[in-house]
């Protein structure tokens, strides 16, 4: 197939590019197990390994302290033994089979990803599933992990990173589940060996679930072994749903204090379009345009004309209850207030006027050049195919994308930017020194201080 | 002590076809057709990282780099990454220790595109003060992000070097400081480019969806008319191992915890290349992954470190350094002194160096290692980097297909031997980082 988009304006002695060929999509083989859960498996060689992943409901109604810190202790002990092995065992098969497999717990599921030398596929299945059945959370490995997780806790509290990302979420989402942050390490620290029993037993379920293996293999004999080692735990009968997410309201500028910071740590962002909806196209091309890419209007003025950052971006963050449009940049102390003025003048732009030809055409050829990219590694294409069956979409929605974002045309681009990259919109986070950037940030805005966290 | 014995299993390793040649001015190129998706990848590395800096110019081969997409003769600032990602493609760099890589990955319709680009910022860079002054401030915002805001910025890259090593050239920090980056010119750069950018100093890769003939024809078009210059020669950075241990802390103002990196010299990656990938397996055997001993008995048995982890090379690749290098051994832990943990990671290097890793053992850490090389090279953009820096330092891109059987026939007694001879604690350098505790 080919898509006809107009050819990027070069000079004379630039090499002509000629058309644009699509990757061709493999086929993807489904079952549903004997528990419910959906299992997908996709030939795709190349390297003989196999890449894994996961997904089991876990809805966490309240991002209380202590159900994260039982979720974050889970994720650590999932791996720790069961009724026949130990945790050095367990840590030993899987090296022995050239098998990595971590666990994640968050608001919305537990999620085992990894994978495998191709021919230990069914061993690693059969392993995963006495992890599932049998989970021992032995007594002594329960202690060595929550000390070391409240240590991580203590880590990662100091990462500039990570308070902006957790004053953002909970400046966007309240008091919803979505807005789980760090618990505190004596939380974490009083995590015991029968709460994390009973979470993983009550909590924890098969049935709407998602297996997806990708890579060395045969499809119908990866899915019979799935069915033979995992088709048969169901977890928890039934779990709660998670409350819809609330709406978005602007308001002044909220700012985290880091005394003495190098960096202020600027973070916009809002609702956006989903997967799903079918505008979705002329917002990611309005994305890419403003802050998606290096020949972004973003980098262009606060990168490589003023200098007053590294990698400022833009990007569009699909999560199962909605989608969010997050807008970063860490720039230096002394230019924050300019920064954050240039941040808003490129939304502004964006809302208000016009993108041009040569603007869009650069962004669909970005866009359909880097998602047949993406598919092309084994992890690529499993991680892709993950998002999509999660928002209930197959691989055709990457078959059709570049159609689809043939299609858009400038006003479509304007229309989604005024909706979702007004600046008024758009509340704001900043973690920095207070004393130093409060002043100049107060004749552009607004400011409110956080609380303390 | 067991005997020495090779391992049966024969393991999984990728293919590449591998087609050499060298051009009149000196470029050497190597290509990796794959047809299997429509792309390809192009990886270009110049033979000078930031050990070839001059004092005084610390960080300066690292903002060169960055200067490298602000401009050439023919194109203006920006002009370059418009083309490759406007054609659908992505492009960076990066600055080691021993080299400097440029790349793109591209949609296969703009192979010549690519080829173009990398040619035309190879025959001459448009080099403005305003430009350069611009990148001096963009490079220290990115220091600020990643060591100066950072709790454990620049560990161990940065810091551990000065406490390993004594010449300039091994010592210096790679990112360098503010004073030498904000003194960087126009006419130094100009002279960077003169000295180190000549053909005859690069190594150009391609990789994925191409026509060997085909490819051949436009390389020769675009690079081939690239003046040849002289080539610097190759730099010694030996220096002696350290006759007794050496020691440094280094208080982090935003670290919460404590943290410990003990190194150790090697075999030199290229002349004892066989002691070299023992050392690899070593690395991984004692340090990566919850069943390794160091994190068995750490983490688990001791409980004195929170994490551990290890590296051999600056920056965890053991096949893209030159000798001097080191193995590198990590610990997370929750602060306090750090004898005993010393003490513990002492007994366990001891027991390898008295022959403890068994034959059974060696291979689970080859068996993962092989799987960690294989993943890599799934994606062709790793390949091409990878396959560059291997043609570059040992003439080899072969290698990279080759390295599971490599690691394959690494045998306990190689690792015990390479234990014994280099993992001896009168010669190492132990940095310490403790907590600041302002925060």
């Amino acid at each position: 197939m080919t898509v006809t988009v107009a050819p990027a304006p070069i000079p004379s002695a630039v090499p002509k590019v000629g058309p644009f060929r699509s990757t061709k999509l493999p086929a993807v083989d489904e079952r549903t197990l004997g528990n419910g859960l959906r299992a997908l498996a996709v030939r795709k060689p190349g390297i003989p390994l196999v890449q894994a992943r996961l997904v089991l409901p876990a809805p966490r109604p309240k991002a209380t302290d202590a159900d994260q810190a039982k979720q974050m202790v889970l994720a650590e002990t999932l791996l720790s033994g069961t009724q026949h092995r130990g945790s050095v065992e367990v840590a030993e098969a899987l090296q022995g089979m050239g098998a990595t497999l971590n666990v994640r717990v968050d608001s919305e599921d537990l999620r085992l990803h990894g994978g495998v030398l191709s021919p230990s596929l069914p061993d690693y299945l059969s392993l995963v599933a006495e992890l599932l059945a049998e989970p021992a959370f032995p007594k002594g490995e329960v202690e060595i992990e929550r000390a070391r997780k409240a240590q991580e806790v203590l880590l990662q509290r100091s990462e500039p990173a990570v308070i902006a990302r957790a004053a953002f979420k909970r400046r966007l989402f309240g008091e919803h589940p979505y807005a789980g942050g760090l618990p505190e390490p004596e939380a974490v620290a009083g995590v015991g060996a029968g709460d994390l029993r009973r979470y993983f037993t009550s909590r924890v379920t098969a049935r709407g679930g998602l297996l997806i293996l990708v890579g060395d293999l045969r499809p119908t004999k990866a899915l019979d072994a799935a069915e033979a080692a995992i088709g048969s735990w169901t977890g928890a009968a039934k779990v709660p749903r998670l409350p819809m997410l609330p709406a978005v309201e602007p308001g002044p500028i909220l700012l985290v204090d880091r005394p003495g910071a190098a960096q202020s740590n600027i973070r916009i962002g809002g609702p956006a379009l989903t997967r799903r909806d079918a505008g979705l196209p002329a917002l990611l091309l309005a994305n890419m345009i403003f802050g998606g890419y290096f020949s972004s209007r973003l980098v262009e003025n606060i990168r490589e004309r003023k200098g007053y950052t590294y990698s400022p971006r833009s990007w569009i963050d699909h999560q199962p209850l909605g989608s969010v449009l997050m807008i970063q940049a860490d720039v230096g102390t002394e230019v924050t207030a300019p920064a954050l003025l240039e941040m808003r003048y490129e939304l502004g732009r964006m809302a208000t006027l016009p993108v041009s030809v040569e603007e869009l055409d650069a962004a669909r050829r970005y866009l359909i050049g880097t998602t047949a990219l993406s598919t092309q590694t084994q992890s690529g294409l499993t991680e892709y195919l993950l998002a999509l069956s999660l928002a209930g979409l197959g691989l055709d929605y990457l078959r059709d994308l570049p159609k689809r974002l043939a299609k858009v045309t400038i006003d479509d681009v304007r229309d989604a930017a005024a909706e979702y990259l007004a600046p008024a919109r758009l509340p704001t986070v900043i973690v920095g020194d207070t004393k130093a950037i409060r002043g100049s940030l107060e004749t552009l805005d607004t400011v409110e201080d956080a609380p303390e966290v | 002590m067991p005997a020495k014995t090779r391992r049966s299993k024969r393991p999984p390793a990728p293919s590449f076809a591998v087609e050499r040649f060298r051009l009149d001015n000196g470029l050497r190129v190597v290509l990796m057709p794959d047809s299997s998706a429509p792309t390809v990848a192009i990886a270009v590395v110049y033979d000078v990282g930031f050990r070839s800096e001059p004092e005084g110019m610390t960080g300066f081969a690292h903002l060169f780099e960055h200067l490298m997409f602000e401009g050439s003769v023919t194109l203006e600032k920006g002009q370059h990454d418009k083309l490759v990602t406007g054609n659908g493609g992505v492009m960076n760099g990066s600055t080691r220790a021993d080299y400097t890589n440029y790349y793109e990955q591209l949609p296969s319709n703009a192979l010549e595109l690519g080829l173009y680009l990398e040619a035309d910022r190879m025959r001459g860079l448009r080099l403005t003060n305003e430009n350069v002054q611009n990148q001096i401030a963009v490079v220290k915002e990115e220091i600020r992000v990643n060591v100066v805001n950072q709790p454990f910025g620049g560990f161990p890259w940065i810091l551990l070097p000065p406490v390993m090593f004594k010449t300039f050239a091994n010592a210096h920090n790679g990112y360098g400081s503010f004073v030498d980056l904000e003194a960087a010119t126009v006419d130094q750069a100009a002279e960077f480019f003169d000295q180190y950018y000549a053909p005859g100093n690069a190594t150009l890769v391609v990789a994925g969806d191409l026509d060997v003939d085909t490819t051949k024809k436009m390389i020769e078009h675009h690079f081939g008319t690239v003046p040849a210059r002289a080539v610097p020669p190759l730099p010694s950075f030996a220096e002696p191992v350290p006759s007794e241990e050496r020691r440094s802390v280094h208080e982090d103002p935003l670290a919460p915890l404590g943290a410990a990196a003990i190194a150790y010299r090697v075999p030199d990656p290229i002349n004892q290349f066989e002691d070299y990938a023992a050392s690899a397996v070593l690395t991984d055997l004692l340090a990566d992954g919850t069943a390794s001993r160091l994190y068995q008995r750490l983490v688990k048995r001791d409980q004195l470190a929170t994490h551990v982890g290890g590296m051999l090379g600056t920056f965890g690749d053991p096949f893209d350094m030159r000798d001097p290098t080191m193995l590198q051994l990590l610990a997370y832990h929750p602060g306090g002194d750090i004898e005993p943990l010393l003490d513990a990671l002492d007994e366990e290097v001891e027991a390898v160096a008295a022959g403890a890793a068994t034959e059974e053992e060696v291979e689970r850490v080859v068996t993962t290692m092989t799987a960690q090389t294989i993943r890599r090279v799934d994606d062709i953009m790793n390949r091409a980097l990878a396959a560059a820096a291997l043609e570059q330092q040992r003439s080899r891109a072969e290698l990279l297909a080759e390295l599971p059987a490599v690691l394959a026939a690494v045998t306990p007694d190689e690792v015990t031997g390479v234990a014994a001879e280099w993992l001896q604690p009168t010669s190492r350098a132990v940095l310490e980082v403790v907590p600041g505790g302002q925060r």
